[in-house]
């Protein structure tokens, strides 16, 4: 049986980082009238779907929200931020299937976390919801059956 | 400008989701593991995100454009759909098997680690797959929502 590396529960962090999340989502629609929605912008960013109309005209500020989305930790440690804490699972097949999954769901079902999760909720739209509760959900059995099911 | 407002809002996302700690797969599959080693710090990010965009969109809304383009877009559909679920069931199962979500996983992505270089090209390969799935659905009317 499979377990989980221990994290510790940060409930003033995450609810903090949270609120950013959503001033950055609250500050794209203010500016550019758009949602925050990553996985529509990172496929507006790779062209992934040609729409027809000009790549560097429709594309060119996706491209810069997903070079902001990385530079990030970057630009955290210029400003003094410590080492980013993280436990990446190291099974790289494992890895390659999860990566297909999140792309292919989020691509079929219009969203992932940040555009129906955070901007969906805050419109109160009941497809979002239907999506949130449904991923999470899908999310839970997935470890569910990893560490406790397999073997166990 | 559209590119430096684009660029700052991605860059205030992801500072967002280092400080929640969202870039560390290991909390996001904790969060997911209520009979195990459960973390519920993912309900506080998504409650503090949502709450703010909440209250941020009803005073944005309000105006009549957004400061740089001519109208705001906001999705119209709202009803549930099959593609919704189904795509729903598998991004959940991709998001439990490795712990990264598109955000986070971009934003992760210059901590270098092996697992994150191998996530995020399947993701592109993946998010193409099922954009075109769904467009080719819908130009073969067999649906109704987008």
């Amino acid at each position: 049986m499979e377990t989980g590396v221990l994290t510790a529960f940060t409930p003033w962090a995450s609810l903090g980082g949270g609120v950013l999340l959503g001033l950055s989502t609250v500050m794209l629609m203010a500016l550019l009238g758009r949602i925050a929605g990553i996985s529509g912008i990172t496929a507006g960013a790779f062209a992934l779907v040609p729409d027809g109309k000009g790549f560097l005209a429709e594309g060119g500020w996706r491209v810069a929200f997903v070079a902001g989305l990385v530079a990030a930790p970057m630009v955290m440690g210029v400003f003094g931020a410590g080492e980013i804490a993280q436990t990446v699972p190291d099974n790289l097949p494992l890895m390659a299937v999860a990566g297909v999954l999140v792309g292919l769901g989020a691509g079929l079902g219009s969203g992932c976390t940040s555009g129906h999760g955070v901007c969906g909720l805050a419109r109160l739209s009941p497809r979002s919801l239907a999506s949130v509760l449904t991923f999470m959900a899908s999310g839970a059995v997935m470890v569910a059956v990893l560490r406790h099911g397999l073997g166990g | 400008m559209r590119a430096l407002n684009g660029f700052l809002s991605g860059l205030l996302f992801g500072i967002g989701l280092v400080i929640s700690g969202m870039s560390d797969p290991a909390k996001v599959l904790n969060f997911l593991d209520v009979f195990g080693t459960w973390d519920p710090s993912l309900a506080f990010v998504m409650g503090g995100a949502s709450v703010t965009a909440f209250i941020g969109y009803r005073i944005v809304l309000r105006r009549e454009r957004p400061a740089f383009e001519p109208q705001f877009q906001v999705p119209r559909t709202s009803g549930v759909d099959r593609p919704l679920i189904v795509g729903a069931l598998v991004f959940g199962a991709g998001w439990g098997l490795g712990g990264f979500c598109p955000g986070p996983a971009w934003t992760a992505l210059p901590l270098g680690a092996p697992g994150t270089l191998i996530f995020i090209p399947a993701m592109l390969i993946g998010l193409w797959l099922g954009r075109s799935t769904k467009v080719n659905a819908l130009v073969a009317g067999r649906l109704n929502h987008v």
